[in-house]
């Protein structure tokens, strides 16, 4: 307890000290240790490629009532899903709300295998979206430009601006106003969702962007939104339009 | 299903060195952990790894709790002749997983 109230002593210190500063657009990668960046970027000792070798397999595999795997409606990865992952999160038809790319994968699983959709944050659901997000690695962030999502990306930006939680922090005082600054003994990055799913050594294993983004809330002592959530789309929605023109990373490794 | 990265020369010099490198899917559950419940996760961890340059062992590790999920390794030999470089990780489950790796030498 007492390292955590000297930590969001440290924190509160921290935010007292200036206010938003413009920056260069930066990926996560870029502040990390020569070790870490070295790790994703060699394909041999990322160990995000585990999961998409296995995202491969599931790919290829028949499933649900109507025995039918990805790969035969949507032929090879390499090239039906090249770019995809670039666009998302997008406006699904069928409901007019947006959904990101887990989901749309969950609702191909659903409604055309006719399979039972993968639990959030499961590893099938994690090798398939990391597998589908790996055929747009080095393509920039490219939101679509559809005015149905607009309204999402507003909320989105005002849950990012807005104090959350006991210690009165919103995200945007961390991630813009301290970017690149310490917390402990990690260096605060802009919130760029390049690289998800990814995989963080300090969960040993592969996760996605929620996950990623409930960590922060618990950080905040903000109740999480829950796996899903439509608050977290539009939080993802914002997040990426606000990248826009970084490349993807997947699999990234972050510490 | 055995989910491994190898990664060898698939050719190389006649006594030249030679980098292998190994990565694998597994827990490494360190038997420190409890679950929800309450209960203790029984320790499973890979305990010993091994390869085999045709059937003769070039390499081999015991592995310890402590280790990071997903352990990777990486170990030199002296290519001899041109055959089958086999690897086998033997968890406390008493699964092997294995994977092979051909490599021609000329
Ligand atoms: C107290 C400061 C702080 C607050 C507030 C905070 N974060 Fe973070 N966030 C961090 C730190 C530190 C990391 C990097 C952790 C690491 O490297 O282990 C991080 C990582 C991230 C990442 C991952 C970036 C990457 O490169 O993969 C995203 C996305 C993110 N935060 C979004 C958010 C959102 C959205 C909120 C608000 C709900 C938020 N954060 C609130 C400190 C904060
Ligand atoms: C029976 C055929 C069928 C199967 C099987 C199928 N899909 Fe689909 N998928 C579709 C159709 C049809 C669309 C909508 C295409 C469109 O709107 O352009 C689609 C769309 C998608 C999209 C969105 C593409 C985009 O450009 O936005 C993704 C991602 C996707 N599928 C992934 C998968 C995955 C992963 C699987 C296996 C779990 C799968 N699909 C299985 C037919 C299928």
């Amino acid at each position: 307890m007492a390292l955590k109230h000297g930590l969001a002593a440290a924190v509160l210190a921290l935010l007292g000290a200036g206010g938003l500063v413009a920056q260069e657009k930066r990926s996560g990668l870029d502040y990390m240790t020569p070790e870490t960046r070295a790790m994703q970027e060699d394909d041999m000792s990322n160990p995000g490629m585990l999961f998409i070798a296995e995202g491969e397999g599931l790919w290829q595999a028949p499933a649900g009532a109507a025995n039918i795997a990805c790969s035969g409606c949507h032929g090879t990865a390499a090239q039906s899903m090249r770019g995809t992952a670039t666009r998302y999160p997008a406006i699904e038809e069928s409901t007019r709300r947006p959904i990101d790319l887990a989901g749309r994968i969950n609702l191909c699983r659903q409604t055309q295998q006719k399979a039972q959709a993968f639990p959030a944050e499961s590893p099938e659901l994690l090798a398939l979206t990391a597998y589908v997000a790996h055929q747009s690695r080095g393509m920039p962030i490219a939101p679509p430009a559809d005015d149905r999502l607009t309204p999402y990306r507003k909320s989105g930006r005002d849950l990012f601006e807005r104090r959350l939680g006991q210690l009165g922090l919103s995200c945007a005082a961390c991630h813009e106003g301290h970017a690149g600054q310490r917390l402990g003994g990690s260096i605060i990055p802009q919130a760029h969702p390049t690289a998800y799913p990814l995989y963080r050594l300090e969960w040993q294993t592969l996760g996605s962007l929620q996950r990623r983004l409930r960590n922060c809330m618990t950080g905040m002592r903000a109740e999480p939104f829950a796996h899903g959530a439509p608050e977290l789309i539009a939080l993802e929605a914002y997040l990426m339009s606000r990248a826009t023109g970084l490349p993807i990373e997947t699999p990234g490794v972050r510490p | 299903m055995t989910r491994a990265l190898i990664n060898t020369p698939k050719q190389a010099q006649q006594g030249e060195v030679i980098e292998i490198r190994a990565m694998i899917a597994h827990v490494m559950e360190t038997g420190h952990r409890r679950d929800a419940q309450g209960a203790a996760v029984p320790r499973n961890i890979i305990h010993r790894f091994q390869c085999l340059y045709d059937d003769v062992e070039i390499f081999a590790a015991d592995f310890y709790p402590a280790m990071a999920a997903n352990p990777f390794i990486a170990f030199s030999t002296v290519a001899t002749t041109s055959g089958v470089l086999t690897f086998a990780w033997t968890d406390d489950q008493g699964t092997i997983q294995r994977a092979t790796a051909e490599i021609t030498v000329v």
